[in-house]
């Protein structure tokens, strides 16, 4: 079997499945992926409803939202893999461009700058680059050798760093975070040589008590340390975290019910239409709703994954591996710090909590993967 | 999967062609080592959201008795306890701001039921006005922690605490709370000084720290209380409660008591500063006297005045608006943000700025015709007096007569450029630096000012008009005291105080340079306008044991044509010249410096020194060791 054989079987496997090529592929929707991501949806605007104390005006808009989402992600599908890694390099360096224009000319509240005003629109741009740096990166290694080179990971890890250091300066260090994790998830990938990886970490390790002093804000690290001890901030963050865990420890295994959970209802928890929506499923169907959302997550991934296996170019595999690590650690990071062990830093419950910016981004993602998932193949 | 980690070390592509280097690579190997990275992260993943779901089990399973305990009709509650805010306290402690219990009618939304109702209903028990229902709402829709009580009505008189303790079993979610209230009293006396405290508003909230307002319901809005505010409001603390099931305080379980705000104590004497408003009783003007060795201010009084207690609940739309349109203008602080041409005031700063410059010498006289022309000039600047003070004029006769021929002639000889340098080390043209917010700056007028607010050159017209104050010259009361009190203490310079820190009194932060000669020579002479026989202000020295020095002043509110003579029966009484009197005494060792300024008062000898001598003659009074006694000479 010659090497082109192998990756001619490898990429077959869409069609082995679905026969000859749908209609859908046509359109370059996966249709898997599609009904999950719709499944998510509806189980969002269910809990939307009760979250937002039974509020059609929440859940209208939020139908709105998803609906652009939808729109967005069905045309930047039907944008072909090859054209996708040419022009990566344009979102990447204008998000740049924008970023330090928001640091100059940005508007904000409470001493953060984190918006840029362009003709009555407010938007901001690190939300551009969430879905920027993974094809930036993608683009960039997928046209070399795998495993990278060493100057090549240099190159990488400037790609890497340069807008979350511009992000960390608005500041918003948990948006930062997770644009510097979508790039790396594509470094991984490409097989960073694992001896990279352990000076990462022993750098890392000795670069923490650096951050802890000289790059965290005040506010910063007072969330850190009221993650560790909500008693301490009775009043201010610390109320979040210990309302949070009572709506979902008070919830058991089976929940109090749909539209019954005291803590939300009443108005115990805070934002708990948006980054804390995890809370009120929590309290109102137990650990056996949290474990069924989990497992539709779960579902999602796994598809991704699968379609992540089926590319066909090294492009569109560190594209589509990344965007599917990142959606989870969308994940992680918010059931992590809505249960109080991880500090809080403001991330959304993916396509569940209400908001149009993070929804149009992430449709923006799966859009991208599902452009991947029928790219055709390349003759070799 | 681990092993296809284990070779990634050795998958370098070895590439010979350039080319070739980016389209064929080795595809089969590098899918592999993608594979293998791909199932690894999948890993986890996996073990990720297994941390998760143990974290859910935890506190969904384990913790799950605790916590539905907690949740039980939420009975454990963090409240909030506001620090009680700092007093104030004036020089020999008296106290001037103070806080007082007063009781809220609040409601607990969670609690009510129809809060429409509910509030008709409370209407018809005690009245609730306009006013009230409007904040009410407004601080509904603000982010509130559950369970937080909203006061509707602040300060229930008995009759209406009454009405609600019987009605209380059928008015869910009403409570009765004690709060503390600001209280000023000594009223509208200390309004401009003290300011006031009043409700939060929607601006002042965003800048705020939430948790330390918490509770806090008021903020400094205006003078020392806001100024001070971040001394005076304290740290905030928590009570952890338990309440029953309708929402009663049960018990306390636990409490981080909330730090009280600290006291000021201030360098004036209210009993200066009830002489001092007094003695503006019927007029508008501003009184201010500072102790001349520390620079402490002993008294500032604005008037006509308000009562500062009546925003401390929330003034009503009316009485607020006829204090704003009142032409009068109580609200405004004269002492400070008035600006009005200091006149005459200034000469005794001029003449020291001639002799010290050595532009002239003691000896230097002239003869006043009543008018002083410029060279190549037609135009006639006149003296006040028609037909001028005469021949011989010396600079202490200009300062005792006021004569303002002397000072065109000294000032274009000194230039402005000297008069600017002095009249700003006296503290003209900037701000005193008073510990009170929105002080003004004044103007000192000088070329390079001129440049910059007007955009056009310095005539010798200008320095002819700045050599009598006049022309584009402002001072704010607060900034003449503070000059006074600089040529009283030969030159020390210090920034007025209200709040007293320290004890041990801090050195000047600098000294006017001038030979002891040219210092008794200007006091002597202003000594000569109270005391002397043709002293602008010999009108108050009446009975004095003890020697003032004072300098009048006018400032003329119109501009006067040239050869119109001013007539103060034609001009409304609002177009008449303010009035001006600066003073210090005892001459001999100086310890109290004094300003008057009389708007409309038209001159500064008739209405503006009489107050002068009142506040003196208190000073005096109050503090007999600052006596320096001498013999009454005025007969």
């Amino acid at each position: 079997m010659s090497q082109g054989d192998f990756v001619r079987r490898m990429g077959s496997g869409g069609a082995a499945i679905y026969g000859a090529p749908s209609q859908w592929q046509r359109v370059h929707l996966d249709v898997p992926l599609f009904l999950l991501l719709t499944l998510l949806a509806a189980v969002g605007l269910f809990i939307l409803y009760s979250a937002s104390g039974q509020s059609l005006y929440y859940v209208q808009h939020q139908l709105v939202n998803y609906a652009v989402g939808c729109a967005v992600m069905v045309v930047t599908a039907q944008v072909p893999p090859r054209l996708m890694a040419r022009w990566a390099f344009l979102p990447y360096f204008g998000g740049v461009l924008l970023l330090l224009a928001v640091l100059f000319m940005g508007v904000g509240a409470k001493g953060a700058q984190r918006w840029l005003e362009i003709g009555g629109i407010r938007f901001q741009p690190s939300e551009i680059l969430k879905a920027a740096v993974p094809l930036m990166l993608a683009s960039y290694l997928g046209q070399r050798a795998i495993p990278p080179r060493f100057m090549h990971v240099i190159a990488a890890l400037i790609f890497i760093a340069l807008p979350p250091v511009l992000v960390i300066l608005q500041p918003d260090l948990g948006t930062a975070i997770l644009i510097a994790a979508s790039g790396f998830f594509a470094l991984f990938l490409a097989g960073l040589p694992k001896r990279y990886l352990t000076f990462a970490g022993v750098a890392a390790t000795a670069l923490l008590p650096v951050m802890w002093y000289y790059v965290l804000h005040d506010y910063q690290r007072q969330r850190i340390l009221t993650m560790f001890n909500p008693e301490a901030d009775k009043l201010g963050a610390g109320w979040n975290i210990i309302q949070s865990t009572i709506a979902i420890g008070s919830g058991g295994v089976h929940g109090k019910g749909w539209m019954l959970g005291t803590q939300s209802q009443l108005d115990f928890l805070p934002e708990s239409h948006t980054d804390f929506i995890i809370a009120v499923l929590a309290e109102e169907f137990g650990l056996v709703g949290v474990m069924l959302l989990m497992g539709l997550y779960l579902l999602i991934i796994v598809r991704c994954i699968i379609i992540c296996l089926r590319a066909q170019s090294m492009f569109g595999r560190l594209l589509a591996g990344s965007v599917t690590l990142t959606f989870f650690v969308y994940v992680f990071v918010n059931m992590g710090m809505v249960s109080g062990i991880l500090p809080v830093v403001g991330v959304p419950l993916p396509l569940v909590s209400y908001g149009g910016t993070s929804i149009v981004t992430l449709m923006l993602g799966f859009g991208m993967l599902m452009a991947v998932s029928t790219e055709k193949k390349r003759s070799i | 999967m681990l092993s296809l980690l284990s070779i990634d070390g050795n998958l370098r592509v070895q590439s010979l062609s350039m080319n070739e280097d980016r389209a064929i690579k080795n595809p089969i190997q590098e899918y592999r080592l993608y594979v293998g990275r791909l199932l690894f992260t999948l890993l986890v993943v996996l073990i990720m959201a297994g941390v998760l779901l143990w974290r859910y089990y935890h506190l969904q399973v384990l913790e799950h008795e605790g916590l539905v305990t907690l949740s039980d009709r939420n009975r454990v509650l963090v409240e909030p306890m506001p620090p009680t805010r700092g007093l104030i306290y004036d020089r020999n402690g008296v106290l001037l701001a103070d806080n007082r219990p007063s009781f809220n009618l609040s409601i607990v939304k969670e609690r009510a039921g129809d809060l429409d109702t509910l509030i008709a209903e409370l209407d018809q028990l005690v009245g609730v006005s306009e006013v009230e229902l409007e904040r009410f709402q407004k601080q509904m829709q603000r982010r509130r922690r559950p369970y937080e009580p909203v006061p509707l009505k602040v300060n229930l008189d008995e009759r209406e605490q009454g009405v609600l303790a019987v009605n209380e079993y059928r008015l869910p979610g009403v409570e009765v709370t004690v709060q503390l209230l600001r209280h000023y009293p000594l009223g509208p006396e200390m309004s401009h000084v003290l300011g006031y405290v009043g409700r939060i508003n929607d601006q002042e909230i965003q800048d705020l720290d939430p948790v330390r307002y918490s509770g806090t319901l008021v903020v400094g809005k205006t003078g020392l209380e806001k100024f001070y505010e971040d001394e005076l409001l304290g740290q905030v603390g928590y009570q952890t409660v338990e309440t029953n099931a309708r929402g009663r305080v049960m018990r306390q379980l636990e409490q981080t008591a909330p730090e009280p705000g600290k006291d000021l104590h201030l360098y004036l004497d209210s009993r200066l500063q009830h002489v001092a408003f007094e003695s503006l009783a019927g007029e508008r003007g501003a009184v201010v006297a500072i102790e001349v060795a520390t620079g402490g201010v002993l008294a500032m009084a604005s008037a006509p005045s308000f009562d500062a207690n009546e925003f401390v609940t929330g003034i009503s739309v009316e009485s607020y608006r006829a204090l704003l349109d009142s032409p009068d203008r109580p609200l405004f602080d004269r002492v400070l943000q008035g600006q009005y041409p200091p006149g005459s005031t200034v000469k005794p700063i001029y003449g020291l700025a001639a002799l010290q410059s050595g532009t002239i010498s003691q000896d230097y006289r002239i003869y006043d015709p009543g008018f002083y022309q410029l060279k190549n000039d037609e135009r006639k600047y006149r003296d006040w007096k028609k037909g001028g003070h005469g021949s011989r004029i010396y600079l202490s006769d200009a300062i005792i007569q006021s004569c303002d021929t002397f000072f065109y002639d000294v000032g274009v000889k000194m230039t402005i450029d000297t008069m600017a340098l002095y009249g700003t080390r006296f503290g003209l043209g900037q701000k005193t630096g008073l510990d009170m917010p929105s002080e003004r700056a004044g103007i000192m007028p000088s070329r390079p000012w001129k440049r910059a607010a007007k955009g056009i050159a310095w005539y010798p017209g200008d320095t002819v008009n700045t050599s009598i104050g006049q022309g584009y010259t402002l001072a704010t009361p607060m900034q003449l005291a503070v000059a006074t009190s600089r040529l009283a203490s030969r030159g020390e310079i210090r920034s007025p105080q209200l709040v007293r820190k320290q004890h041990s009194i801090p050195p000047p932060a600098g000294i006017i340079k001038a030979s002891e000669n040219n210092w008794n020579y200007v006091h002597t002479a202003m000594q000569e306008v109270v005391h002397g026989l043709r002293g602008t202000a010999k009108g108050i020295n009446k009975g004095l044991n003890y020697h003032i020095a004072g300098k009048t002043g006018t400032a003329q509110v119109v501009g006067i044509k040239q050869d119109e003579e001013y007539d103060a029966e034609k001009v409304a009484k609002r177009n008449r010249d303010h009035a001006l009197f600066i003073a210090f005494a005892p001459v001999e060792n100086p310890r109290i410096a004094v300003s008057v300024l009389v708007e409309n008062g038209e001159h500064g000898s008739s209405t503006a020194a009489p107050v002068a001598r009142k506040l003196i003659d208190a000073y005096m009074a109050y503090y007999p060791d600052a006596l320096v006694e001498v013999a009454d000479e005025s007969g």
